[in-house]
């Protein structure tokens, strides 16, 4: 199972190197096979004697992070979606995508999200869920972006990535707040302790965090303004990512821990308010699209909040609902997604005003266009699956039960709005579908001459359409092997196990004629109360909010960047120091690690004073220097006392070398200083002279107090017995400080002559540049 | 006499950034000069200073300096030796390509 998650990962690296041959074999060809091997690796799970399965690694064992998949029923679901629609994605992408475009990078970002996608619905571990989540943002940003030269694309890809991203730290917080509560990093070991997380003091807190994450990342109101930019990307990936794998990982989020929440009170409000509002709001706005895939965006969006409604109600028809609504939206929105890439790439235009009546050129795909949007419509027809899942869903709108004031209203309003959402839901599909398809066409207004499209690239929204057709009619069949399992897993215990066509006339069925005749009717009266759209949203909207954070956001970072980093090397240098002095200070402070001793200390000579006045007098002279022979003298003066010093403390080796390294210093200084202007006065004023003064004593107080501190407090015994027994032993030499540097030391020193090695190029360039100047 | 090292060190310290807070070239660059100096002689004090022989084997002696603040000096004397030499020739050429060894005058942004 691991090497079925990682597969495509692992493939993504040698994708570049395939698509090398992109113009003799078209790179997805070459790579189409993993995604249906793991396709068919799952499917083997696929069973009414299905059991669940877990297989774990250890990842940071310190952190109790471990790559640990648990795989039940609804994992199992999802996997299927993300490699079987995964499958006909990459095949539909090869007549999509031609030769010339950047093939490598598309796939090598498919994969990743392939993985990634696999690795957030299997994941056992929190932390893993989260590191695969923010792979499925990263991917989508860079799939979104993939046209990178449109500015659309990436304004989409910056929109999609700071939203689920936003929505994917509150993620982390949420399930760190989860592991601290339970004391365990697995999910399952979480569902068992529902009752300590539930009485937590954080479960408000838990609660806010995770719903925020699935909320960003399955675009409900307000967040789903990402979705409809992340329609610049590709069509495939629309198809894959953003209708009907990635965007579903917020509603396996709330799956997933639905037997924590389902119950909460505050639950059921925040997810069933949300996914209405949502299905509302997104229905509504569906039907004033011109372009086909921000209809299908806008239907997206008012699909998953259906879905997340739906785990919002937590009762056992609404679970199981939602779990088989996942897998139908998948297959109706995915063929519709790829028969809108086929009009856009047959035809040239994607704007619904300037199509119609491409019925006689496309027969084909306006055929299964025709099943895709009835079954999104939910039209009650026997062989759309569409249909089953909407009938539960107001099955379960009405069988709510909920006590305290704002439950009981939500109960109430909560079937008008899912009537309201589904009469909507209704006229956009049949826009969708007649507006294209039908009507007058206008072959003169688009860019090509529409024709059919190639008969492979129909294949993957064929085998769709079969799917919903297959499910419509032998619904039993997915039941018992598959959904069953997944709604037992969501439900955490015995969900709803039948699916009927025919329920009798009960209030649901009333509620879906009540869809289609009202909708018909409004669908053809559309232009007569169009007008409304200039009301409500009219000048509203949330983008204008998301605009308005990113500017204001961007202006100001920019200031506050400005006010710091303003060029001067010398305001740079005071910042860094000061802050040094003042963190450094306090810590010292605060863990009172002054120690001031003077027992410890060896006996003062003369001479060692008389050296130590020079050297103190020749550093404090440097300021005061205004010939730059004699700071340059001054600074010798200091190298050679400092040799002295190196004398007197019986540091041979130092005294040589610093005697040479000086004498060296001063000729070069010698050297350049002809070509440098004299020193000049210091004129600048007294405030910025007093800084100076003032920082450079404090930081000279500071390492004076860390010095004597730092001497008089040996928290660890000294290893120098150790060189001094071993210096002969295992280096062979007399000289201790010789054998620790090219011994003891060795890599140091050869770092060390590397930087003089890169110094001294540096320099030798430096001086020839200025000679190829000269000649010009 | 550790005490008395220190306060030189620190002495080195500060007039080493006192240098390198002012606007020419050759004081930022006697600056970082005096900084390197000051560092090595507050490596030194960590070790207890004239107790025991140099670090030298010698028969029918026991007791030595402690080598291993004498081996890092030794290697930041030679780095700091090629930071100065750099940064002179930096200065130079500075110098010539700009006509101006202020620093002040030599910053610039990306806005300009």
């Amino acid at each position: 199972m691991i090497f079925a998650i990682f597969a495509p990962l692992l493939l993504a690296f040698i994708i570049p190197l395939l698509s090398k041959w992109k113009y003799k074999v078209h790179t997805g060809w070459l790579i189409l096979p993993i995604p249906f091997a793991i396709f068919l690796y799952f499917l083997q799970y696929v069973g009414a004697d299905f059991q669940p399965q877990m297989v774990s690694v250890d990842w940071i064992p310190s952190l109790d992070i471990a790559l640990s998949f648990h795989l039940d029923g609804l994992s199992l679901l999802f996997a299927l979606l993300i490699s079987g629609i995964g499958t006909l994605v990459v095949l539909y992408s090869i007549y999509y995508l031609n030769h010339k475009e950047q093939l490598g990078h598309f796939y090598t970002y498919l994969y990743i999200f392939m993985t990634a996608m696999l690795g957030v619905v299997l994941s056992d571990n929190v932390f893993g869920l989260y590191a695969f989540w923010e792979f499925t943002s990263i991917s989508s940003f860079l799939l979104i972006g993939y046209w990178h030269h449109r500015e659309r694309s990436r304004y989409g890809a910056l929109k999609s990535m700071l939203i689920t991203v936003f929505g994917g730290f509150s993620l982390l917080a949420g399930i760190i707040l989860l592991s601290i509560v339970t004391g365990t990093t697995s999910i399952q070991g979480m569902v068992e302790q529902s009752d300590t997380i539930v009485n937590s003091e954080y479960f408000p807190f838990i609660l806010i965090f995770l719903l925020l994450g699935a909320f960003t990342k399955s675009a409900q109101f307000p967040f789903h303004i990402w979705l409809p930019d992340a329609m610049e990307a590709p069509t495939p990936v629309s198809a894959y990512l953003h209708s009907a794998t990635m965007v579903k990982a917020g509603i396996y989020l709330m799956a997933r821990f639905s037997p924590i929440l389902a119950g909460e009170p505050y639950v059921f409000i925040a997810l069933s308010l949300f996914g209405l509002v949502t299905l509302t709001w997104g229905s509504y706005m569906a039907v004033r699209q011109t372009d086909l895939k921000g209809i299908l965006a806008f239907s997206t969006i008012s699909q998953l909040g259906m879905i997340m409604a739906m785990l919002g109600f937590g009762t056992k028809v609404a679970l199981f609902a939602a779990v088989f609504h996942i897998l139908n939206h998948a297959t109706f929105k995915g063929s519709l997604f790829m028969i809108a890439g086929i009009v856009d790439h047959e035809t040239g235009s994607r704007d619904i005003r300037k199509l119609g009546g491409l019925f006689t050129f496309m027969p084909i795909s306006a055929t299964l266009a025709i099943f895709g949007t009835f079954s999104m419509a939910g039209v009650p027809l026997p062989f759309l699956n569409g249909f089953y899942s909407k009938e539960m869903f107001f099955q379960a709108s009405l069988d709510n039960t909920a006590s305290g004031a704002i439950a009981e209203t939500l109960v109430t309003i909560i079937p008008v709005l899912a009537v309201v959402g589904s009469i909507f839901t209704f006229i956009y599909s049949m826009y969708l579908f007649f507006n294209t398809f039908t009507g007058k066409s206008q072959v003169e207004e688009l860019p090509k001459h529409p024709h059919e499209a190639p008969k492979m690239m129909l294949v993957p929204p064929f085998i769709l359409v079969l799917g919903v057709l297959v499910i419509g009619l032998f619904p039993t069949i997915f039941n018992e092997s598959l959904i069953t399992h997944a709604a037992d897993a969501v439900y955490g215990g015995e969900a709803n196990k039948e699916i009927y066509f025919w329920h009798g006339l009960i209030p649901a069925f009333y509620m879906s004629i009540a869809v289609v005749v009202i909708g018909a009717i409004m669908y053809l009266t559309k232009s007569k109360w169009s007008g409304v759209y200039q009301v409500l949203p009219g000048r509203l909207s949330m983008n204008r909010v998301y605009d308005w954070m990113v500017e204001k956001s961007e202006t100001a970072s920019q200031r506050i960047t400005n006010t710091y980093m303003t060029g001067s090397l010398r305001q740079y240098m005071v910042l860094l120091l000061t802050a040094i002095t003042v963190i450094v200070a306090g810590v010292l402070i605060k863990t009172s690690g002054i120690n001031f001793d003077m027992a410890e200390t060896a006996s003062i000579t003369a001479t060692e004073v008389i050296v130590t006045l020079l050297i103190a007098s020749a550093a404090i002279a440097t300021i005061f220097a205004r010939n730059r022979i004699a700071i340059i003298l001054i600074v010798g003066v200091v190298g050679y006392g400092l040799a002295i010093l190196f004398v007197l403390y019986r540091a041979p080796d130092l005294a040589l070398t610093q005697l040479i390294v000086e004498t060296v210093t001063v000729t070069l200084f010698m050297l350049c200083f002809y070509h440098l202007p004299n020193l000049k006065k210091d004129t600048s004023s007294w405030f910025t002279k007093s800084t100076n003064i003032i920082i450079s004593v404090a930081f000279g107080l500071l390492m004076m107090v860390i010095g004597i501190s730092a001497y008089n407090s040996r928290s660890f015994d000294t290893i120098a017995q150790y060189f001094i027994d071993n210096t002969y032993k295992l280096g062979g030499g007399d000289n201790m400080v010789n054998v620790i540097l090219v011994d003891f030391r060795g890599i140091d020193t050869l770092f060390e002559v590397a930087v003089l090695f890169g110094a001294a190029l540096a320099i030798i360039g430096m001086i020839k540049l200025r000679r190829n100047k000269g000649a010009n | 006499m550790e005490i008395i090292l220190t306060v030189l060190a620190s002495i080195l310290f500060s007039t080493g950034i006192y240098n390198l807070l002012q606007k020419q070239l050759l004081r930022i660059i006697v600056g970082t000069v005096l900084i390197s100096h000051g560092a090595h002689l507050f490596l030194l004090t960590m070790s207890q200073v004239k107790r025991g022989a140099p670090p030298l084997l010698v028969d029918d002696v026991s007791s030595y300096t402690d080598p291993l603040p004498q081996a890092l000096i030794l290697t930041a004397i030679v780095i700091s030796f090629g930071v100065t030499s750099f940064l002179l020739v930096l200065a130079y050429r500075t110098y010539t390509l700009n006509k101006t060894d202020n620093m002040e005058e030599m910053r610039g942004s990306d806005y300009d």
